[in-house]
C-alpha cells in the first residue's frame, strides 16, 4: 500500500482545501480561494492560497512594483526603448547611482535621481514588508524568528545602499540596480579597497555562508535518511522522540563524536544564515570609512603571507621619472 | 505523458543554450609565479593553434644594397626616407605594399601619373605612420624591445588596421529624463561584452586620467577614488586582458593589484605600453584628423586611434614576439641623427618624429 511518506512520493494527500485558523479583530479577510495544483504538491503543499494581503503588504507591494518599474523602464529607455534589445540585453542593463560629484545631494532624474527614488521606494516596501510579516507570525501565536531573520537581509541592502554610501558622502558609492552591473560593481569594490578577501568580516561572511550550505545539506540528508522512520514528522518527533530521532542522532555522535538535537540544528540554521548577511554588513561598512586598503591592512597586521620572490625586481616605472605617468 | 522526461529533455536543450557561448574545453594551465598564489595562466591549446596560425610572418625580401644614389636625389618630394639608397627604398615600398595594401597595389597611396605627388591623402597619412614607426622603435623601447614594430604589426595586409577604437557616439537621451546608461550597462565588445564602461580607451589612451585607484596607504587618508573609476580602471584592464589573451595575473598578483612588489616584470613593459598608445594617439592620430576624408572618421568626427589591440590582435607579444624590424632597420629610428634622448615629457604636438 503507498503510504505518505516524503518529497519523493508520488501520491500527494490532498484534503478540502481551508483558509487556516480564525483571526481576531484588526485583521483584514483573506484573499482568493484556495485551489489545488499538482506541480505545487510535487515541491511542497499543493494548496495555493488564500493570501493574507492587508494594509502593510498592499503598501509593501505597490511600493515595491513602482519601484520595479522605474528600474525597468530605465532599462528600457537605456536602449531606446527597444524590446528586442531590452530582452537581449537584459542582464547587462542597469539603473545607476547618482555621479561622485553629486554627493549626498539629489541629482538631477537622469543622473541618478531615479536611483535614489527607487532605493527609497524599494527601503519602504522592505519595512512594510517586513512588518507585515512580523504581524503575521504574531496573529499566529509564533515566534518572531523569520521577520528577525529577514531584517539581518535588510541590514546588508541598508549597509550598501544607505548606511555606507552616507558616511563616505556619496551616493555614488552604492549599488546599481542591474544583474551583471551589480556583480561588477562588487568586482571594482573589492579592487578599489584593495581586496575584500583581507577584510576579516567578509571572511566571517563567507564561513557562515558555506556553513549554512553544509549545515542545510547535513540537516536535509539526514531527515531525508530517517523519514523511512517518520523523521520529517518533527513535531511527532520531539512530543515522542522515536527512532527516527534516536537514530539520526546517533548517526552524527558515531561519525563526528557530536551530534545538535532535534531543536538545537535549527538554530544553527538560524544563526548561521543570519550571521552571513550581519557580518557581511559590517566587513562593507568598515570599507572606505575605517581601512581604505584592506591588503595594506593585512600586510600591516601580519595576516598577509609574503612570498619569495621569483620574478626579477619590479619597479614602479612612474617613480623612474623617464615617462610621466 | 512521461513528465520525468520531457524535463529532462528541457533541461538538457537548456543546458546546450546556456553553454552555447563557452570555449569548449580543456584548457592548458600554466604556472607563472610562487605556488599558492593564483599566478597561472589558462590557455586554450584550439585558440593556440589558431593564434600561431594567424600570427604567422611574412618573409622579407632579401637585404638591399646600400651603394648608389639615395632616394632623396633619385625621386621628388621623398621627406623621410630620403637617406636610403633607391634600392632600398624601392624595397621598402614593394614591401609597405604588401604589409597595407596587398590587393590596392601602389595606387593606394601614389597618383599613378605622378608618384611624387601628394594628391592622395593615404600617402600623407603613410608618410606620417612611417614617422610614427620609427619613433615607436625609437623612443619607446621599454615596450617594444628590440623586436620593435613595422607597418605589418597593425596592419595584417589592411589599408586600415582592423583593430582601432572612435569614441562611441553619445547615447540619445532624447529629453534627459529616464535611461541614462552613464557610459556603461551594455554588452560592449571593447570590453569583453561585459557591463563595465564601453569607452574606456578616451580617459586614458587619449586623456590622462588616473588609473590607479587604490590607495597607498591602509586607512583612509586622501585617496578619494570612487568605485565607479575603479570600475572605469576595470574596462581598461580588461581591454588589456582580451587583447593579450592573457588573464590579470599575467601582470598582477590578484592579492594586491597595485602592488608592484608582487607584479611581474610585464605590468612595466605594460605600464610603458598605455603611455605609448597615448603618445601615438596625441602626437600622430589625433593631428591627422584633417587629412583623412569624412568616410575614415568615427561617428563623432574623430580620427581612427590605437589601443593595445592595434598591435597585439590577441597575442602576448605581437606577431608572438617574431621580429620583423631586424630585417627592415631603416624603420628602426628617424632618418636624421638625432642624439639619444628620452621622452622628457608628455609628448606635446609641435615634437614631430
Amino acid at each position: 500500500m503507498a503510504q505518505y511518506q516524503n518529497l519523493f512520493t508520488t501520491v500527494q494527500a490532498v484534503g478540502p482545501t481551508h483558509h487556516g485558523v480564525e483571526l481576531g479583530r484588526g485583521n483584514s479577510p483573506r484573499s482568493g480561494e484556495p485551489f489545488i495544483v499538482y506541480w505545487a504538491g510535487v515541491l511542497g503543499n499543493a494548496q495555493i492560497g488564500p493570501i493574507y494581503l492587508g494594509g502593510l503588504g498592499l503598501a509593501s507591494l505597490i511600493l515595491g512594483t513602482l519601484a520595479f518599474n522605474f528600474i525597468g523602464f530605465n532599462m528600457l529607455a537605456s536602449v531606446n526603448w527597444d524590446p528586442i534589445q531590452f530582452v537581449r540585453q537584459l542582464f547587462w542593463l542597469a539603473l545607476e547611482p547618482p555621479a561622485p560629484e553629486y554627493g549626498l545631494s539629489f541629482p538631477p532624474m537622469n543622473q541618478g535621481g531615479w536611483w535614489l527614488l527607487t532605493g527609497a521606494f524599494l527601503t519602504a516596501s522592505m519595512f512594510f514588508w517586513w512588518a507585515r510579516i512580523y504581524r503575521r507570525a504574531r496573529e499566529l501565536g509564533m515566534g518572531t524568528h523569520v521577520p528577525w531573520a529577514f531584517a539581518a537581509a535588510i541590514w546588508l541592502f541598508l549597509v550598501l545602499g544607505l548606511f555606507r554610501p552616507v558616511l563616505m558622502g556619496s551616493w555614488s558609492e552604492a549599488v546599481p540596480f542591474g544583474i551583471f552591473p551589480h556583480l561588477d560593481w562588487t568586482a571594482a569594490f573589492s579592487i578599489r579597497y584593495g581586496n575584500l578577501f583581507y577584510n576579516p568580516f567578509h571572511a566571517l561572511s563567507i564561513a557562515f555562508l558555506y556553513g549554512s550550505v553544509l549545515l542545510f545539506a547535513m540537516h536535509g540528508a539526514t531527515i531525508l535518511a530517517v523519514s523511512r522512520f517518520g523523521g520529517e514528522r518533527e513535531i511527532e518527533q520531539i512530543a515522542d522522540r522515536g527512532t527516527a530521532s534516536e537514530r539520526a542522532a546517533l548517526f552524527w555522535r558515531w561519525t563526528m563524536g557530536f551530534n545538535a538535537t532535534m531543536e538545537s540544528i535549527h538554530r544553527w540554521a538560524w544563526w548561521f544564515a543570519v550571521l552571513c548577511p550581519l557580518v557581511g554588513g559590517i566587513g562593507i561598512l568598515l570599507t572606505g570609512t575605517v581601512v581604505d586598503n584592506w591588503y595594506l591592512w593585512a600586510v600591516k597586521h601580519g595576516v598577509a603571507p609574503s612570498y619569495p620572490a621569483v620574478y626579477p625586481a619590479v619597479v614602479d616605472p612612474a617613480t623612474l621619472g623617464v615617462v610621466k605617468p | 505523458m512521461n513528465y520525468s522526461n520531457l524535463l529532462l529533455r528541457v533541461a538538457l536543450i537548456g543546458a546546450a543554450v546556456v553553454l552555447s557561448a563557452c570555449e569548449r574545453p580543456s584548457p592548458t594551465n600554466v604556472q607563472n609565479g610562487y605556488r599558492g598564489t593564483g599566478m597561472v595562466q589558462v590557455y586554450n591549446d584550439r585558440i593556440l593553434d589558431a593564434r600561431t596560425i594567424a600570427n604567422e610572418i611574412p618573409v622579407s625580401p632579401p637585404a638591399a644594397s646600400a651603394d648608389g644614389p639615395t632616394a632623396g636625389q633619385a625621386y621628388q618630394n621623398v621627406q623621410v626616407l630620403g637617406n636610403l639608397s633607391v634600392a632600398q627604398f624601392n624595397r621598402l615600398m614593394v614591401s609597405m605594399t604588401a604589409w597595407v595594401s596587398p590587393e590596392q597595389g601602389c595606387t593606394y597611396c601614389h597618383n599613378a601619373a605622378n608618384f611624387a605627388s601628394d594628391d592622395k591623402y593615404t600617402k600623407v597619412v603613410a608618410r606620417r605612420m612611417v614617422q610614427m614607426t620609427q619613433h615607436v622603435n625609437a623612443d619607446w623601447k621599454p615596450h617594444v624591445a628590440e623586436t620593435g614594430v613595422t607597418c605589418y604589426t597593425c596592419h595584417r595586409g589592411n589599408p586600415v588596421p582592423e583593430q582601432i577604437w572612435f569614441k562611441e557616439e553619445p547615447q540619445d537621451l532624447r529629453a534627459d529624463f529616464i535611461g541614462d546608461r552613464a557610459g556603461q550597462n551594455i554588452a560592449a565588445v571593447s570590453v569583453g561584452s561585459a557591463s563595465l564602461p564601453s569607452d574606456a580607451f578616451t580617459p586614458y589612451l587619449l586623456n590622462n586620467l588616473d588609473i590607479r585607484v587604490n590607495g597607498t596607504k591602509a586607512l583612509p587618508g586622501d585617496n578619494r577614488h570612487s568605485i565607479k573609476q575603479a570600475e572605469w580602471t576595470y574596462s581598461l584592464m580588461t581591454h588589456m586582458s582580451t587583447s593579450l589573451g592573457v588573464n590579470c595575473t599575467y601582470c598582477h598578483n590578484t592579492n594586491s593589484f597595485s602592488s608592484w612588489e608582487n607584479s611581474t616584470p610585464q605590468r612595466a613593459t605594460a605600464w610603458y605600453g598605455i603611455r605609448m598608445a597615448r603618445d601615438l594617439n596625441l602626437d600622430y592620430m589625433e593631428p591627422l584628423t584633417a587629412t583623412f576624408p569624412a568616410a575614415r572618421l568615427g561617428v563623432t568626427g574623430d580620427v581612427a586611434k590605437v589601443n593595445c589591440a592595434t598591435c597585439h590582435q590577441g597575442a602576448y607579444k605581437p606577431l608572438n614576439g617574431q621580429s620583423m624590424l631586424k630585417d627592415h632597420p631603416e624603420l628602426a629610428k628617424p632618418a636624421e641623427p638625432a642624439p639619444a634622448k628620452l621622452v622628457e615629457d608628455q609628448p606635446s604636438a609641435k615634437k614631430k618624429g
